[in-house]
């Protein structure tokens, strides 16, 4: 049992963290450049060759950076029904994907194509006003029967997985900002974190954070290994890390005090990402039923013996 | 990372199944807990099988007979335990703090002395840090420990409160004021106190589920022979955070372990009862994702202390998770009952009542919430000192 990254995955951590600290927005070419779109894409094709843990590491900074461009729809999203070419592409920089879900398209101004239970369509319709400002849902235009064919389907586990660790980055990066502005900001004399009303709330974050961070790392590792697993601990940790990531940000909105609920602070947008987060391709009611339908009436006796 | 087990690991799992399934009473399986764990042959007859078998010390280093198995080995014996619905040894004290304490602490004559019978169940051990005036602040206990004039021993006096096995253990790890005029966290010293001795009195306390768990330890002029100090006069603060260190980097897995019980238990009661109700079904379904999130962040502890021998900050919210949790489960499986939940002879037999009500003291016990949100705030947020 080892249920830590490796060293390699942990220098991707900090590499992503120091970049995306540096530049929160970079051009998409420059992903490509560092083989972020092509990290799990065959080394034969013009990618890394690696696995989605090193794809969990980069949700996880992505995430706590809130990046604004398609890398979800491209990579968390679409990858898995695209065939060689395509894939070639993207791992190139020169293609972006999104994929149809629930009659809605993550980014579909963003992007170039998008993956729909017909077949691929040219990412041609109407972006629509979303909370979300950074990563906007999109309609596309009636079926017109002219969708290309994909070579593969769309894997809910790995999306879900991907999603749990953007959460745990967002809640993360919510922690930080409360944790900041409490030790700073003063009244009555003292910084208000020394106010266990304030302090605890905090208190909470973490160890919310930390329990979401290992569901999302368990959900990445069954989908990095295609355990049988891979369903319900994506489902488990979809469910517990964007309730988490909501959590948090509200927690920091009202650690904030009135600076948090304005437009000016960067609070907004982790809430409204959080949210986001919470309601792509299932609320956390859906996955939890999911859940229950898989203990209650699967197979096995109740409880995993060992978390695999 | 990889969650399976290493072929030692499997090796060792399947042994220790199997040896559960061949020596687990049936009339021990599923046992509630509470005062009950101390009572009749049937629960020491078990803590000696298990001794005998070796599991008790997994991780001690075999100069202290133990079986210097990595921390791996104990999570597994615990999952085990657990899956299999087992009573905890009733030596959880020596096991996990006083032995740790004395194997860090301790003289040679003490590990000569103390260890092996706590390995073998022999001798039980009770703990007392708590008074009626210091709980959460352990720096404030006014126990006397006083060197007597001829420096052959020290003289006891004072009273000890949420003392578990006391009624039934034969030494206490004990911190008293060793001098009263030093400063804050070096005024305490820390002995072993025979239970035995003349002027030591045990009270049960009888707990809100009528049961008497835990106990009052009245001590008047006991005599304590020096040989039993454990580290320095003026040092027991440091030594209690070792004992204290201990029970958190163990108890997590022992905690968790008691939450799975509860879950499978609230698993079957719910396909008993029909599992139709989709609110049920989606609060039911929270205690699993949640007990699975507290068992997966005890593995990243684990993997954290296995790979650096230092405990993460991962797992320091384990405790304070787990309490609240139980508390919520043990309520949903009573509401599960329905207007049959205030029975106590219904047909689980006042199981879930009991668990229910003892649930309270979780949030209390092995440091308060409130302590440990501080504790998280200030040491591993680094928010400003509260006090």
């Amino acid at each position: 049992m080892n249920f830590a990254f490796t060293e390699e995955q942990e220098q991707l951590k900090q590499e992503a963290r120091s970049f995306l600290g540096g530049k929160p927005e970079p051009a998409w070419r420059e992903l490509a450049e560092l083989g972020w779109l092509g990290v799990s894409v065959p080394e034969e094709l013009g990618g890394a060759g690696l696995g989605f843990l090193e794809e969990a590491v980069l949700f996880e900074e992505l995430g706590r950076a809130l990046y604004a461009g398609p890398y979800f729809a491209t990579v968390g999203l679409a990858l898995p029904a695209l065939g060689d070419e395509e894939l070639s592409r993207v791992a190139a920089g020169d293609e972006r994907w999104s994929a149809e879900i629930d009659g809605l398209v993550p980014d579909l101004g963003s992007v170039d194509w998008v993956v729909t239970d017909d077949g691929a369509a040219r990412a041609e319709g109407e972006v629509l006003p979303t909370v979300d400002e950074t990563r906007p849902l999109g309609r596309l235009v009636a079926a017109d029967g002219d969708r290309a064919p994909l070579a593969g389907t769309l894997d809910r586990s790995r999306t879900l997985a991907a999603l749990a660790c953007e959460a745990v980055g967002i809640a993360q990066k919510a922690l930080e900002l409360g944790v900041e502005y409490a030790s700073t900001r003063h009244q009555f004399g003292k910084p208000i974190g020394v106010y266990q009303a304030v302090s605890h709330k905090l208190a909470d974050t973490y160890v919310e954070t930390e329990l979401g961070r290992s569901l999302a790392y368990w959900a990445a590792w069954c989908v990095a290994e295609g355990d049988e697993e891979a369903p319900l601990a994506a489902a488990a940790a979809k469910a517990f890390c964007s309730e988490v990531a909501v959590a948090a940000c509200e927690r920091a909105i009202q650690v904030h005090g009135g600076i948090g609920f304005t437009w000016e602070h960067v609070l907004h947008r982790y809430y409204k990402r959080a949210q986001w987060i919470e309601s792509f391709w299932g609320f956390p009611a859906e996955h939890r039923a999911a859940v229950a339908a898989h203990m209650l009436e699967g197979a096995r006796d109740g409880i995993p013996v060992r978390v695999a | 990372m990889d969650l399976r087990d290493t072929p030692e690991e499997a090796q060792f799992r399947a042994e220790v199944r199997a040896w559960i399934q061949e020596n687990l009473p049936d009339e021990l399986r599923g046992h509630r807990g509470g005062a009950a764990r101390f009572e009749g042959e049937a629960l020491r007859a078990w803590s000696r099988a298990l001794s005998d078998a070796g599991y008790p010390g997994l991780t001690w280093p075999a100069e202290y007979g133990g079986r210097g198995a990595p921390y791996s080995f104990q999570a597994i014996f615990y999952e085990e335990m657990a899956r299999a619905e087992a009573p905890p040894h009733v030596g959880v004290i020596g096991l996990g703090m006083a032995g740790p304490t004395i194997m860090a602490h301790g003289t040679d004559a003490q590990k000569e002395r103390y260890l092996a019978k706590i390995l073998s169940a022999e001798e039980i051990w009770c703990q007392g840090f708590s008074e009626p005036n210091a709980g959460s602040d352990l720096a404030a206990v006014q126990t006397a420990v006083t060197l007597a004039p001829d420096g052959t021993r020290f003289i006891v006096n004072g009273q000890k409160v949420w003392s578990s096995y006391a009624h039934i253990a034969d030494f206490c790890i004990l911190v008293g004021r060793g001098d009263p005029d030093a400063p804050r966290y070096q005024n305490l010293t820390y002995v072993i106190v025979d239970m035995h001795a003349p002027g030591v009195e045990v009270r049960p306390l009888r707990q809100i589920t009528g049961e008497a768990e835990f106990n009052e330890i009245f001590l008047t002029d006991v005599e304590v022979p020096r040989e039993n100090l454990l580290g320095e006069i003026g040092q027991g603060w440091q030594v209690a955070m070792t004992t204290l260190l201990h029970e958190r980097a163990t108890l997590g897995f022992a905690l968790t372990t008691t939450l799975e019980v509860g879950v499978r238990k609230l698993f079957s009661l719910v396909r008993e009862r029909g599992a139709d109700d989709p609110l049920t079904r989606d609060r039911v379904a929270r205690e699993w994702i949640e007990l699975q999130a507290l068992k997966l962040t005890n593995y990243r502890a684990l993997t954290r202390l296995m790979q650096t021998g230092i405990p993460g900050p991962e797992g320091s919210g384990v405790k304070l998770h787990w309490s609240e949790q139980n508390q919520r489960l043990t309520k949903l499986a009573l509401e599960l009952h329905g207007p049959e939940a205030q029975l106590l002879d219904g047909e689980s037999g006042g199981y879930w009542q009991f668990q229910q009500l003892r649930s309270r003291g979780n949030t209390i016990e092995a440091g308060s919430s409130e302590v440990l949100r501080n504790i998280i705030a200030e040491r591993v947020l680094g928010l400003p000192r509260s006090r």
